[in-house]
């Protein structure tokens, strides 16, 4: 195990440190004191785990290929920033941006996350890429999602609050967003329209909503108590009427 | 004694692929086909027009320009010549239909739009919000508000306001000049896409009331069908003092074309002719147009933006300034691109200005007095396309007047001959025959999907400006830069040379 | 300088902090905050604003000016004697810094209005038009020089280099005050121009802003409409000029304003109820010019207020949080921590929605 003081140290330092010691075989890395320092994550490409102690900054596991980062505190904008593989826990909070054309892993955020999440999502051939987020979420989540699974759950949500902002799935053309409670119709995009959960559904809350609610200490049938819906495009081509000859 | 004068087209017809169906001889309203034993042309009454080889089944008609030779001349160029031989036989005036189209040097095609690059991001208008409301009106420079026990509120009283979908409205036409299905359509299709249309001077017919609130109706010099029922229907009062392919000169609807239905919605006799001298004769001067002005806010108890309609002419911008304190909510300024029913040609090809200098001139002169928020600028003449409505929004426009490209969505093939009442598409004619050509439902969807092809390019634009609101663009010429302007000209656009 | 203008885009970090009871605190803390987000800046701009930095000389307007030479010293020297008293004048305290080259003449000024000059204008508020002319006259009209800040009991700290150089340099360490923003900005050309580094100010107003104004030639056209020159190579005193207009001089709430510069979306105005409904329209009928559109964060303050905003579909990020009496707002969270590892709350700005911190009534400033 390799324990890290990042106070105050150039975040090309920290990383250069994490990605040597994993080179040579260190596979559990615990990071204290960190503030601000960016790409953690990025560029390690293999299977450690990164325990984060402070805020990491912008682009936290951007690119990864393999990492398990545990973030014991919020995080800032663009947290796995056209990530691959690997997973993300954030305890706490997370910015805008977030997952930015991911094509696979998971990123776990307990609480609220930004404006444009999950944005440019996609999949390909056995890679799935899943975010969930324990509380609400800005405008424009999912935003020309083309793959992949999203959970928005409002854990923390007040009576009368909205579980998501605005243009929620706008441009979405592919994959699927897990609501818990129900979204006002003007909020959503226009690609999207809201469907019950069958069966497969049911087997894909329990494989991923279950690792989130065991990563945060949740229990998964109360979190199951309110009612679930999905959004899913209602069409490949919404813009057939665009564009003449 | 017939002209000597050469056909402008030859009307070419494949006999062998002609099925005698005489569908041509039908469709020509010029009356330039006949049929004896198969279809013969009297070319020099085809106004290419474009009817018959439209409708011909078998694809057996095209129009030619006559390739006669004329003995070359940089000067004396043979359209003069005809046109003065033509002069020389009859000693009349030369007539015309539609806009200027003498080759004049355009100035939207010597402006090029701005784009973002990384310093800021271009926005996807498909998929975020992008908005074109736009609201004609005068507006105050500051607002006031008030507390109020629930929060707090307004406390101005705007002055009326009309709100658009997208910044454009249809151009002024009346009914007489162009068929009432035309005016149908373009009801119709004001009132689906959330804009307006303008009666032109002819009055409102009854049968389009139910659209009154996309309606801008006109008062013009000789009052045609102007009462208060009429008042009472429009979205806008509009006093028409000029019109770009005229200015100066006012109209003249032929007894011929008053027919019942023109004459109750003018409210003149059947078979009259109907005069619009050039000045109204209550306005002599700005503070006679105030006094008009304010007489219509009377009439329609203040509900509703009087607008004031001038063709751009040299001093523009003084006039304008005038028209704003004169107490008009909206300005609709008309280049001398602008089209018309019938018009001297040498009046609309050497009369006025371009709207790209006069819409800049206005824009500024309002601006340095600091009343631009007083009225809403309308600009006309000759808006081609969704780049000239960008280009002239940012030079300051809040929205613009499109007659032309409308009357081409609904048919119109621009053959400059409206005033001979004769159009074979049924729009500029009150020909019963003629005018059930055009079917108003199938023009209003054309008109429809117009406005809706030209509004989804817009905000394209806009998206790429990084803007998601029109206002954002409107009046930033930092957003537009010349390409081939002289120092002056770019002085006078207010806009910088590319490059820059 | 001024006088060719072209605009320079940029990026930048941004960082503020104020404390609602008035509690002064020396420049160190911003200074560390806003060295958090070097990434963010390149060198090629750093500044601070400062409010309740001279109580001694609290009414007077302290003019911060940058001077290119000593003849456009002279010249500016020549336009405050006929216009102002000058109590005291004096160069800005500075100390050799590793990394600021060639400072310009930086001297500061306590002013008051000489009373016969100040009757041309007639109105209540005419003190502070007579400020805003007088800033408007030396920044357009005498070469060569630049007021950096114009308002009363504040300063503004600017000039090329990295941000954390700069609050050296000007030795912001022996400054106490109840509210600093900060800026290091990242400009994509290289003026070189200190006049060019953000915060901008007018009269109290202060501005420190991320991002780029995309509507910037209305906005302009607009504001010189009402006699504001803009010629000072940036989109940022746009903003500062907006809040002049529409708060000082129009009286518009503070909060409104803000949601005049960042409006709702249409569909949400026609959604509100019908008072609601007819106040935003109105808003947006009436100030659609002064809209700022484009990506932005910015941090505006005055002598009561630290004011945080973003654009309408959050192209840049914020972060705000609160300790006690201290309200924290920067483009990152990081930012906030460095100074302040426990907050009592922390949270991520939304779209156009204003953050508004306010003194509290009775705090002594």
């Amino acid at each position: 195990m390799m324990q890290i003081d990042a106070r105050g140290m150039y975040y090309r330092d920290l990383n250069k440190m994490i990605k040597e010691a994993a080179w040579a075989g260190e596979t559990e890395f615990i990071l204290d004191n960190v503030n601000g320092q960016r790409y953690i994550g990025t560029g390690v490409d293999r299977k450690v785990n990164i325990t984060i102690n402070g805020v990491p900054g912008n682009d936290l596991a951007a690119f990864a290929n393999g990492p398990v980062i545990t973030v014991n505190a919020n995080a800032q904008d663009a947290i796995g920033n056209t990530m691959n593989d690997g997973l993300v826990v954030v305890h706490g909070l997370a910015g805008d941006v977030l997952g930015y054309a991911m094509r696979g892993g998971r990123i776990y955020i307990k609480d609220d996350v930004g404006y444009r999440v999950g944005i440019h999502m996609k999949e390909y051939r056995r890679q799935v890429p899943v975010i969930i987020a324990g509380g609400r979420a800005g405008d424009f989540f999912g935003e020309y999602m083309a793959g992949g699974i999203m959970m928005l759950l409002g854990l923390n949500r007040k009576p009368g609050q909205p579980l998501a902002g605005d243009y929620l799935g706008t441009g979405m053309h592919g994959g699927v967003i897990y609501l818990r409670g129900e979204v006002a119709a003007y909020r959503l995009g226009k690609e999207v329209a809201v469907f019950a959960l069958d069966d497969g559904d049911e087997k894909t809350l329990q494989k991923y909503l279950g690792e989130f609610c065991d990563c945060f200490g949740l229990d998964y049938n109360q979190v199951r108590e309110e009612k679930f819906c999905k959004l899913v495009p209602v069409s490949h081509r919404p813009y057939g009427r665009l564009y003449a000859g | 004694m017939s002209s000597l004068i050469p056909a402008e087209f030859f009307v070419r017809v494949d006999h062998q692929r002609c099925r005698r169906c005489k569908r041509c001889v039908m469709n020509c309203g010029f009356g330039a086909l006949s049929f004896q034993d198969r279809v013969v042309a009297d070319h020099k009454k085809c106004v290419a027009c474009h009817r018959c080889a439209t409708f011909c089944p078998e694809g057996a008609i095209t129009i030619e320009k006559n390739p006669l030779a004329y003995k070359e001349s940089g000067h004396w160029l043979p359209e003069y010549r005809k046109n003065i031989m033509k002069q020389a036989e009859t000693g009349g005036m030369l007539l015309t239909g539609m806009g200027n189209d003498r080759p004049y040097f355009s100035y939207f095609d010597h402006m090029v739009l701005d784009a973002c690059q990384v310093t800021n991001p271009s926005i996807d208008p498909l998929r975020e919000p992008m908005e074109l409301r736009t609201y004609l009106g005068s507006k105050p420079s500051a607002l006031e508000f008030e507390e109020a026990p629930d929060g707090v509120r307004l406390k101005t009283q705007l002055a009326p306001q009309v709100k658009l979908d997208t910044p454009m409205v249809f151009g002024a036409m009346s009914y007489g000049s162009i068929s009432l299905n035309a005016h149908r359509a373009l009801a119709r299709a004001a009132k689906e896409m959330g804009i307006l249309m303008n009666t032109g001077e002819g009055g409102l017919h009854k049968d389009l009331y139910p659209f009154s609130d996309r309606i801008i109706v006109q008062v013009a010099s000789g009052r045609f069908g102007v009462n208060q029922e009429y008042l009472n229907h429009g979205a806008v009062v509009e006093i028409k003092i000029g019109q770009g392919a005229k200015p100066g000169i006012g109209g003249h609807l032929p007894g011929e074309k008053v027919s019942q239905e023109v004459s109750e919605t003018r409210m003149i006799p059947l078979g009259t002719d109907a005069l619009s001298p050039a000045p109204h004769h209550d306005i002599y001067s700005i503070e006679d147009l105030a006094q008009l002005i304010y007489a219509l806010k009377e009439a329609t108890n203040w509900t509703r933006p009087v607008s004031v309609k001038i063709a751009a002419v040299h001093n523009v911008a003084a006039i304008a300034s005038g028209i704003a304190r004169a107490g008009a909510d909206i300005i609709y300024i008309d280049g001398f691109r602008g089209g018309t029913g019938a018009a001297p040609t040498i009046i609309r090809d050497h009369v006025g200005i371009p709207i790209e200098m006069a819409l800049a001139a206005v824009d500024d002169r309002l601006r340095k007095e600091g009343i631009r928020n007083r009225v809403s600028l309308i600009c006309a003449g000759g808006i081609r396309h969704a780049g000239d409505m960008a280009k002239a929004i940012a030079l300051g426009a809040d929205a613009v007047a499109i007659g032309t490209a409308a009357l081409i969505a609904m048919g119109c093939h621009v053959c400059q001959k409206c005033h001979t009442g004769n159009c074979s598409w049924g729009i500029a004619t009150q020909r019963p025959e003629l005018v059930r050509r055009l079917d108003p439902e199938l023009a209003a969807e054309h008109l429809c999907n117009l406005i809706r092809a030209w509004s989804l390019e817009l905000k394209e634009i806009l998206g790429a400006l990084g803007v998601n609101a029109v206002e954002s663009l409107r009046g930033s010429r930092e957003r537009l830069r010349g390409v081939g302007l002289s120092r002056v000209d770019l002085d006078i656009l207010g806009i910088k040379p590319a490059g820059r | 300088m001024q006088q060719e203008f072209e605009r320079i885009p940029s990026g930048c970090a941004i960082s503020g902090i104020m404390s609602t009871k008035g509690r002064r605190m020396n420049g160190e803390a911003i200074i560390r905050s806003i060295a958090l987000m070097h990434e963010r800046s390149n060198g090629l701009g750093g500044g601070f604003a400062a409010y309740g930095i001279y109580p001694d000389f609290k009414d007077h307007y302290a003019f911060h000016m940058i001077y290119h030479s000593e003849q456009s010293k002279m010249d500016a020297e020549a336009f405050l004697e006929e216009n102002f008293i000058i109590d005291r004048s004096e160069p800005i305290p500075t100390r050799v810094t590793p990394g600021i080259t060639d400072p310009p003449i930086l001297w500061r000024y306590f002013l008051q209005i000489k009373p016969k000059r100040l009757i041309v204008f007639g109105r209540v508020d005419s003190p502070r038009a007579f400020v805003v002319n007088a800033v408007m006259t030396i920044n357009n009209s005498i070469p060569g020089a630049f007021v950096a800040s114009s308002g009363q009991n504040m300063g503004a700290f600017k000039g090329v280099g990295f941000p954390e150089d700069i609050g050296r340099f000007y030795r912001l360490d022996e400054y106490e005050a109840y509210i600093w923003t900060s800026h290091g900005r990242f400009p994509t050309n290289t003026p070189g121009w200190w006049g060019g580094a953000h915060p901008f100010c007018l009269l109290d107003w202060s501005v420190v802003h991320n991002g780029e104004i995309s509507s910037y030639g209305i906005n302009k056209r607009y504001l010189e409409m009402f006699g504001y020159c803009c010629e000072l190579q940036t989109d940022t005193e746009v903003v500062a000029y907006l809040f002049d207009l529409l708060h000082r001089q129009q009286k518009v709430p503070l909060r409104l304003v803000c949601q005049a510069l960042a409006p709702p979306f249409w569909k949400d105005i026609d959604m509100m109820d019908e008072a609601q409904r007819q106040m935003y329209t109105a808003i947006r009928q009436v100030y659609g010019p002064g809209m700022l559109n484009g990506p932005f964060s910015f941090v505006v303050a005055s002598s009561r207020y630290m004011i945080g905003l973003n654009d309408r579909i959050k192209l840049r990020p914020m972060t705000c949080a609160v300790k006690d009496d201290l309200v924290f707002m920067a483009s990152e969270e990081s930012a906030i921590r460095e100074i302040s590892p426990d907050l009592d709350r922390v949270w991520t700005a939304k779209a156009g929605e204003p953050i508004i911190a306010e003194l509290e009534e009775g705090a002594a400033v």
